[in-house]
């Protein structure tokens, strides 16, 4: 069990907010309480010598490529903890979008969906709808129990997912089949005594378990996949190449369903798992990933399974566009967590608004310091790009106020051309060289202008 | 089959020679592999003694249920494998390797031999890099390749979509031989399954299937020895790999039915060695008691395991895998761990490195050998096991198409000197074997195709 502090490291970027607002944020601040000033904000200078000053308390990856960023100077106590009510500056960036809960927490997310869903069909009819169909089906417990049950009866047999609304790492999870179950369960969390760890009922959903799942050497997995997102209105967000597929250490199958252990590919939950070895590991990277599929399914498939993908991506995104407070000084970095299924289709598990970013390995340090060093060359601090950049280092801009080609130019939007997306998600990532050439162009271009 | 009594002795019988053929070098091969045979079935011995294992034993009813049931996930399970070790290790074959010796022959007739400085005494013929050049024609830089000319730079007009096409034509005639010869350029990943396949004339027949399933019961009927030093193996090697451990459960099923697979014994025609034998309990020393052990007549040493790791990447029907794999043993692989005069042979492959590194790149040469790291130390490890476990896995696959093109190991020896040279900066400021070894430690980033580009075609000689 990791201790209260270890547990910073796997939440950085933490909202500051301390004051509860409205239905949920209960939650979020009593999490908080750990944490305290624990964030990531700069500010900057635009005079000659410009510094940028920064502050967090994450050590390992984070500290590592803050600590290098040429010009960027540490703070130690130069933040307030509460950012909700303070004025920021017109130069200062934050790493969180104050509401993002309504993305990341499961009961807001399915909210936003099946509202943007019903709206998608009026607007533009079933076929397009269907496409936020990525998401199992999931009822609010205990608000929707009722609708629960109604969806139970009509599927006998099949197996559910409990999930509390909240917790991370894989806590509080179990799976059933009986409403017997649930029922007991219901039971024992009332008669409980108030312990630190108790959630109220409420915090729950109920989620259809995907019993197929794609197996590799009969293990189940899924993947982490890594969306910057710049802003909602417009909504910019950008895409990693890079991530991995985290793999549950048992093998796969539906007979035991009191083994949390095989069926929560969380690593966090692997690592307590009795069979973990941390030597293991237990991950892949995205390339080798795609390579396997490469090798087993014809190309055809693996494009229609990443570009499922990328759709699930950019509906989740839109689908929260209008609720998200907008604010120019927030952008978010997104772990998102993909479930595919033995007809190699992709469902969304979650999205993590605070993705770990403590290493496992040394490829894993590598991949997350690879990752916040673009995504800060993303966000820009020095005023080096242009805007007008569709890939910075492993980052590919995925969606700019639309889909964005790989081709070059205006996208033929007509429907005829062959539109492909400007995503490489498993692809190879030669970011350094990328990262060479373009801040090279854009010295040149600097110099050019002056 | 294993014909078996109800258990098997444990002493192990004098091994029996047999030549097969006039080698020159029959002589050198008889003593040596004689020896080194001898010395892995003491330590085979003397663990059954010290653990009072036996070879073999026949499973009692409800452990063979057990294991049937977990047939699928045999990786599950934590047996105390503390007490056994692997039989041998690589570098304890080299140790032999090295200290081979042809009592027929004299020093003083070959001059150039004479002067060869690298670990490996004995003089088979090698090639040098022009004979390699004509051998390796289809890797030549005026020529497409997999592996150089797919890369995200090049536009897939220029080859890679016609390349696509031909292998999708080949394998669409089944065409052994124009697969073999398709190959040589690499094989687009979607097709490669099919092509080594094709080309190693595998077919899954309902006897083949037939054929791993009556190995399976076996496996479930019998315990083995060796099986624990395979499970030993996984555990070490596969198990630990960054890519591999998640085909842990599939290396058990392939390798445990190897091990009774008696039809293996064939490629002993090829091969000086011998199996093992054992003889039952009370009948020692007479013929028709004896029995081959294991029933494959090899025996597992350290890293064993990462000949099948990189095939389950392309197959995942077990008996397909066991076909496959069998037939890579049997083609190649065997003659990495086996004394002979073959120019596939491992002593051939080791002298063939040497030499190329002596020749083209002698400073280095001089420079390692001065601070005490003789690079066959280094390399012997990565031909051993053909590159498992050593480079990135889509790297390996397209080296190993090109054994399955060649038909020939050859090419694990220049690309042991390519990557030598390639790091040859770095090497010569080492002053220690240590360094040495730090230098080339990790080869997971190197692309293979340039670097056997490079040193064959583009290197002044």
């Amino acid at each position: 069990m990791p201790r209260e502090c270890q547990r910073s490291e796997y939440h950085v970027f933490q909202p500051l907010t301390s004051s509860p607002q409205g239905y949920g944020r209960q939650d979020l601040s009593s999490e908080n309480q750990n944490y305290k000033g624990h964030g990531l904000s700069k500010g900057k200078e635009r005079e000659q010598r410009a510094s940028i000053r920064f502050k967090t308390t994450l050590m390992n990856t984070l500290m590592d490529v803050l600590r290098h960023r040429p010009g960027w100077v540490e703070v130690k106590d130069w933040l307030r903890e509460n950012f909700d009510h303070t004025y920021m500056d017109e130069h200062v960036r934050i790493s969180h979008f104050r509401n993002h809960y309504e993305l990341t927490r499961k009961n807001y997310m399915v909210k936003n969906l099946k509202r943007f869903r019903k709206q998608l069909e009026r607007e533009a009819g079933k076929l397009e709808a269907a496409k936020c169909d990525f998401f199992p089906k999931t009822f609010e417990m205990p608000c929707e129990y009722h609708l629960f049950v109604e969806e139970f009866r009509k599927n006998p047999g099949i197996t559910w997912i409990m999930k509390p609304v909240a917790r991370s790492q894989g806590k509080g999870i179990f799976l059933f089949r009986r409403l017997k179950d649930i029922m007991d369960w219901r039971k024992d969390t009332r008669s409980s005594d108030n312990q630190k760890d108790d959630i109220p009922v409420e915090n729950y959903v109920a989620q259809r378990y995907i019993e197929n799942p794609y197996l590799i050497g009969g293990r189940k997995f899924d993947l982490r996949v890594y969306v910057l997102v710049m802003s909602y209105i417009p909504l910019r967000a950008w895409l990693y190449r890079d991530g991995f597929a985290r793999f549950s250490n048992t093998r796969f199958t539906l007979n035991s369903i009191d083994d949390q252990y095989v069926h929560l590919t969380n690593v966090a939950v692997q690592k307590t798992s009795p069979d973990y070895h941390p030597k293991k590991g237990c991950k892949w990277m995205l390339q080798r990933f795609r390579q396997y599929l490469a090798s087993k399914h014809r190309p055809e498939a693996v494009e229609t399974l990443f570009r499922d993908i990328d759709n699930i991506f950019v509906k989740s995104l839109q689908s929260v566009q209008k609720v998200i407070i907008s604010d120019k000084h927030c952008f978010e970095l997104y772990g998102y967590d993909i479930l595919i299924d033995q007809d190699l289709k992709p469902w969304l598990l979650e999205v993590n608004a605070s993705p770990s970013l403590t290493a496992s390995s040394q490829e894993d340090y590598e991949l997350k310091t690879c990752l916040l060093e673009d995504t800060l060359h993303v966000v820009d601090m020095e005023a080096r790009l242009t805007g007008r950049e569709k890939r910075v280092g492993g980052f590919d801009l995925m969606w700019n106020d639309g889909p964005v080609s790989r081709e070059e130019g205006a996208p033929d939007l007509s429907g005829m051309g062959n539109f492909v997306t400007n995503t490489h998600l498993g692809c190879v990532n030669d970011r350094k060289k990328q990262l060479r050439q373009l801040f090279c162009s854009l010295q040149l271009q600097k110099k050019a202008s002056s | 089959m294993l014909q078996e009594e109800s258990d098997l002795s444990l002493i192990i019988a004098q091994i029996v020679q047999k030549l097969k053929g006039s080698n020159l070098y029959s002589q050198l091969e008889r003593q040596a592999w004689g020896s080194w045979e001898k010395r892995i079935l003491k330590s085979l011995n003397s663990m059954c003694t010290e653990l009072s294992i036996p070879l073999a034993r026949k499973r009692p009813v409800g452990e063979q249920k057990e294991l049937l049931n977990k047939w699928n996930e045999m990786g599950t399970d934590e047996p105390d494998l503390s007490l056994f070790r692997p039989v041998y290790a690589p570098k304890d074959f080299l140790e032999v390797l090295i200290n081979l010796r042809n009592p027929n022959y004299e020093n003083s007739d070959s001059l150039s031999f004479r002067t060869h400085l690298g670990l490996i005494q004995v003089p088979l013929k090698v090639k040098d890099i022009p004979e390699l050049k004509e051998c390796f024609v289809e890797l030549g830089l005026n020529i497409g390749q997999l592996g150089i000319d797919d890369s995200t730079q090049v536009p897939p007009e220029l080859f890679e979509n016609e390349h696509v096409r031909i292998g999708q034509k080949v394998l669409a005639e089944q065409d052994s031989a124009a697969a073999q010869q398709y190959i040589r350029q690499g094989s687009p990943t979607a097709l490669r399954a099919e092509l080594w396949a094709l080309i190693l004339n595998i077919s899954s027949q309902p006897e083949d299937v037939l054929y791993y399933e009556q190995l399976k019961t076996n496996v479930i009927q019998h315990d083995l020895l060796v099986d624990s030093l395979i499970y030993k193996d996984v555990k070490l090697t596969a198990s630990n790999d960054d890519y591999y451990f998640v085909f842990e459960d599939y290396l058990y099923q392939v390798l445990l039915c190897f091990s009774r697979d008696t039809s293996v014994l064939s490629h002993f025609a090829f091969n000086s060695a011998s199996p093992p034998k054992s003889y039952i309990r009370g009948k020692l020393g007479l013929e028709e008691y004896a029995v081959f052990y294991p029933p494959n007549g090899v025996i597992p040493f350290h890293g064993f395991s990462m000949y099948v790791a990189p095939l389950c990447f392309l197959y995942h029907e077990p008996s397909k895998l066991y076909q496959i794999f069998r037939e890579m043993y049997v083609r190649f692989f065997f003659r990495l761990h086996s004394i002979s005069s073959h120019p596939s042979g491992i002593v051939s492959l080791c002298l063939l490195f040497e030499t190329l590194l002596q020749t083209y790149l002698p400073q280095l040469f001089y420079h390692l050998r001065e601070i005490g790291a003789q690079p066959l130390r280094i390399s012997f490890k990565w031909m051993v096991r053909a590159f498992s476990g050593y480079l990135a896995t889509d790297q390996l696959l397209l080296l190993w198409d090109r054994i399955l093109g060649y038909n020939s190991l050859e090419i694990l020896a220049v690309l042991a000197a390519a990557v030598f040279a390639f790091r040859a900066v770095n090497l010569m400021e080492v002053t220690s074997l240590a360094a040495a070894e730090a230098v080339l430690a990790d080869l997971s980033t190197l692309k293979v195709m340039p670097l056997l580009q490079i040193f064959l075609f583009a290197t002044v000689t």
